[in-house]
């Protein structure tokens, strides 16, 4: 970081309203970190406890649906490789709202199911939501490491707001998976 | 058998079975990364309280937030209570508790009961 103005990215972070941001590894000890910074920030600011809980359990989602990426990451690629390192920003949206931006590589072969799903969720009504929740709760079995399929269903649901993704190239293998909810 | 206590966590609810009166209660939060990790113990409890359950189970789900990892588990946790309430001499009553403005949380209950069969009473605290 030789040339590195840390002014001017606290200035852009600052613009952006970014409350929290993190950049490297993704562990479990880091996000029960994540979620008690975040849950003192919210009672000092007096949130109100039903919006209070939807983000907490938005956020919860978002930052586990990354931590369960780099595990699979990490036994494909070693714990030091790139492709272990993620990003996640909290901040705030327009309109009293928050935001929470994550972003982590996944391989070229996900891209196409992962864009499937993701448009398909985004055309659900809370209707078909609810009921695609349940088929999934019912029929399908959790992964070895505790991941249900379930959470971009349940943050699409809860945050009643389209999810909003997108994906940088990378390289011929990998690429940069965004994924950003807005709570209201 | 002996009773299953488990203390709360940071990501971990309070777990309290007791054989004798058949009383379960579940109580916190529930979002650990890797719900199977913290849940074995519990299923596999369950698995030996269904052979010889208390002729009333009443099951207290007191639960501030869960993750869709634990909603997996939860489901599991009633689905291995079913045979306990399937007409023989023992019977399973799910109490959901909810704050009364967590909608969410009433749904939850509400999808369950969909989902199992077992009686549930939403219980708004």
């Amino acid at each position: 970081m030789a040339n590195l103005n840390i002014y001017e990215l606290f200035r852009r972070m600052e613009a952006e309203d970014i409350i929290l941001s993190f950049k490297g590894d993704i562990t479990q000890d880091l996000l029960s970190s994540v979620y008690q910074i975040m849950e003192a920030r919210l009672d000092s600011e007096r949130e109100e406890p039903k919006r209070k809980k939807k983000f907490y359990h938005i956020l919860v989602e978002c930052l586990q649906n990354v931590y369960h990426h780099m595990v699979d990451l990490k036994e494909e690629h070693g714990a030091e490789a790139m492709e272990s390192t993620a990003i996640f920003m909290i901040g705030y949206g327009p309109d009293n709202s928050y935001r929470i931006v994550t972003g982590n590589f996944i391989s070229v072969d996900y891209i196409e199911g992962l864009r499937t799903k993701l448009e398909h969720i985004n055309k659900l009504s809370p209707e078909e939501l609810k009921a695609e929740y349940l088929q999934q709760l019912s029929t399908t079995e959790l992964s070895e490491k505790g991941g249900a399929g379930l959470g971009l269903i349940d943050m699409a649901r809860k945050s009643g707001q389209k999810l909003d993704f997108d994906f940088y190239h990378v390289s011929d293998t990998h690429s940069f998976f965004s994924l950003g909810v807005t709570v209201h | 058998m002996d009773p299953l206590i488990i203390e709360e966590s940071i990501k971990t609810p309070s777990i309290t079975f007791n054989p004798g009166t058949g009383t379960l209660e579940i109580k916190g939060k529930s979002i650990p990364e890797n719900s199977l990790e913290f849940y074995k113990p519990v299923f596999e409890w369950l698995d030996a309280y269904s052979k010889s359950p208390a002729p009333n189970t009443e099951v207290h789900i007191r639960l501030d937030y869960f993750n869709t990892s634990s909603s997996k588990c939860l489901l599991d946790i009633f689905r291995r209570l079913e045979p306990a309430n399937s007409g023989g001499s023992s019977s399973v009553k799910v109490h959901w508790f909810y704050e009364s403005d967590d909608e969410d949380m009433m749904e939850a209950g509400d999808d369950y009961q969909a989902l199992v069969k077992l009686p549930f009473t939403l219980i708004k605290v």
